[in-house]
């Protein structure tokens, strides 16, 4: 196999349509996630704080009040504000574009560790069950098969009802620790199609030892693979955390997308018709979801010629 | 007898599966740092005076706390055998009954959703795949569908329809006023107070069946069997007929692999809707720390998914030539 040098399959790949897309889309979240709270003036629970010596005070705005409303709050010392609402307030008088800005970095941040333990996890049993055949990769198959078939949102739900106080790191890991199995399959059925190639071959006579192996002449070639389920993890854990927040299950110390439209319905923002509360979390979740689609389309269509469809 | 030994090895696997799932259930409590029973009868659940110490007393007598682990393990399949799946508290009922009773709700949702969903969006993905035209326009929303939550198109679904519109009802299973009977104004409001939750699992799962199905049919038609067939001067439609009959099989696969997903689905919906099925007992056993409620429930979805795999995997037997040749004749 003619390696092609790394930085061409990357400039490729921002050649394609669906990548760049996809790509942009997300970088578009990424970076409002970043510089999203510089827009306004409220602190992440959506309150206006105001320093009083030594301790914040906080101070309530308006009642579900619509998207870009201005409106003039009393701080607790007396002082008279002017404030916009970008995208509203919720029942408790707190601002939604507040809450949707750093529940977005939550849910990003949950999702993104939740990936990457999950395909760390993954590749490396894969690679191991793979690579070594024989008995240890039928225990860690049955043990995969058994993970795939009992639905991991029903696990995360018995193991968050027993947590009574959950941070987004403990949320990433039980989502990364039942995500796994899809990418070990995955690895595994790659690693048993590498391992008996000649350059493999050729290692293990050079009496190369087995890590080696796997990290100098299996993983090279595995790399956009392991990727591409990292990408799908990092979907499925953006899903998996919106569920659970949404079933009231989520992070009890922050802010996040799921949590927030949780306290949509728990306060019938359905009923009132104060929209402003439960559709942008949502499309923000289901975009950023497309956007990973996109970008793993693109890359296999890159990596994966024959899905090129003429001239796209 | 070949098809015998393909269902007893597949009944061994989820045999497995089934001892695992309970071992797991039975051990997390256990591996949870603190003590769950105390943390579930200290929480607010409204317990009248004295209530507290006879639970305690009859939960740890029921779990034997007090016994060796192995001893507890063993207790746990007894009453487990015995359809014993302990007292929920918040319901004021046992497990067993309540999980009955919110089945049948659970099925009238899901099952003509997967079913109808995986026709629907495989024949939506077969055009797709076949005419390029179509496929432009159509595959972004696929994707959109796919990518968004069950329960967020479902909120969409009560605030524009339900709402907004006022067409349809969208909270709970029926009208509280009528009561259940077999009579046409009850069947009338069930069927009303099941669309929108109906539609919500199936339109977004439309989505991700016509994506998978969409692929295969290109990866298919660009097979050597079928370049074979079109140079022998097949027409259009025997050559989409055979590369739909392979395209279907790796679908069939995904949809036991999809039930899990789908079971999340349902949970979140059936909660926007208040939908008394499983789902809306999952929910209000977590957030009150109703741990009997909580395993009973999870148990009973393991099985339900178990059962499910099971029969997909028995009818795949049947459709897959390979798979049913390899098992007669070998």
């Amino acid at each position: 196999m003619p390696r092609r040098n790394r930085m061409e399959t990357v400039k490729i790949a921002f050649r394609n349509r669906k990548f760049q897309f996809g790509f942009g889309l997300l970088m578009f979240f990424v970076i409002f996630a970043l510089i999203g709270p510089l827009f306004t003036n409220f602190a992440w629970d959506g309150l206006y704080y105001e320093k009083v010596g030594k301790v914040e005070l906080a101070s309530y705005s308006g009642r579900h009040l619509p998207p870009m409303s201005r409106e003039e709050i009393w701080t607790y010392t007396g002082k008279k504000v002017e404030v916009l609402h970008i995208l509203g307030t919720d029942i408790q008088g707190k601002d939604l574009y507040a809450q949707l800005v750093y529940g977005l970095r939550t849910s990003l941040w949950i999702a993104a560790l939740a990936a990457i333990i999950g395909t760390i996890l993954g590749v490396s049993i894969g690679f191991v069950s793979g690579y070594k055949g024989g008995w240890v990769d039928e225990i860690l198959m049955m043990v995969v098969n058994i993970m795939l078939v009992i639905p991991a949102i029903v696990l995360l739900i018995l193991v968050a009802a027993y947590l009574s106080a959950r941070s987004p790191e403990i949320q990433a890991l039980i989502i990364g620790l039942t995500g796994w199995p899809w990418v070990a399959r995955a690895v595994r059925s790659q690693t048993l199609s590498l391992k008996n190639r000649e350059f493999v071959s050729l290692a293990r006579l050079a009496g190369q030892s087995d890590l080696r192996i796997i990290f100098g002449e299996i993983m090279p070639n595995m790399v956009s693979y392991v990727f591409m389920a990292g990408i799908l993890q990092f979907s499925g854990a953006i899903l998996s955390s919106a569920t659970l927040d949404f079933i009231g299950l989520g992070p009890t110390t922050m802010v996040s997308l799921g949590n927030i439209l949780q306290k949509a319905i728990a306060h019938n923002a359905l009923q009132f018709g104060w929209w402003w509360w439960f559709i942008p979390p949502g499309l923000i979740i289901t975009l950023i979801i497309t956007a990973l689609f996109f970008i793993n389309l693109g890359m296999e269509e890159v990596f994966n010629p024959r899905l090129r469809r003429g001239g796209e | 007898m070949g098809f015998k030994k393909y269902l007893a090895r597949k009944t061994g696997v989820y045999l497995i599966t089934f001892l695992f799932a309970v071992t797991l259930n039975w051990l997390l409590p256990r591996l949870m740092p603190g003590n769950p029973i105390e943390a579930m009868l200290s929480s607010n659940l409204g317990l009248a005076p004295g209530e507290k110490e006879v639970l305690m007393e009859y939960y740890s007598q029921l779990y034997g706390l007090d016994k060796p682990l192995w001893e507890q393990f063993v207790n746990f399949w007894v009453s487990l055998f015995h359809g014993d799946l302990g007292y929920s508290i918040l319901y004021r009922a046992p497990v067993t009954d309540l999980i009955k009773h919110a089945l049948p709700y659970d099925v009238v949702i899901l099952l003509p959703a997967i079913v109808l969903s995986w026709v629907v969006g495989n024949w939506l993905g077969a055009i797709a795949g076949k005419n390029k035209k179509y496929d432009r326009y159509t595959m972004p929303l696929f994707y959109f569908l796919a990518s968004m939550p069950y329960f967020w198109f479902a909120m969409l679904l009560v605030y524009f329809v339900g709402v907004r519109a006022g067409w349809l009802p969208y909270q709970g299973a029926y009208d509280p006023a009528i009561i259940p009977s077999l009579s046409f104004g009850f069947i009338s409001n069930f069927l009303q107070h099941w669309i929108l939750p109906f539609l919500s699992l199936f339109i977004v799962q439309i989505g991700s069946w016509a994506i998978g199905m969409r692929n295969m049919i290109i990866y298919e038609l660009e097979a050597d069997y079928v370049r074979y067939l079109e140079a022998l001067g097949g027409s259009e439609k025997l050559l989409t007929k055979h590369a739909y009959r392979n395209a279907i099989l790796p679908q069939v696969t995904g949809l036991a692999l999809q039930l899990g997903l789908m079971v999340a689905g349902a949970i979140a919906t059936e909660t926007v809707f208040n939908y008394p099925g499983i789902g809306v007992l999952i929910m209000n056993a977590a957030l009150s720390q109703d741990y009997f409620l909580l395993q009973g429930a999870f148990l009973m979805v393991v099985i339900s998914v178990l059962a499910a795999n099971f029969i997909i995997d028995i009818i795949y037997a049947f459709i897959d030539p390979r798979v049913r040749t390899s098992y007669t004749e070998g």
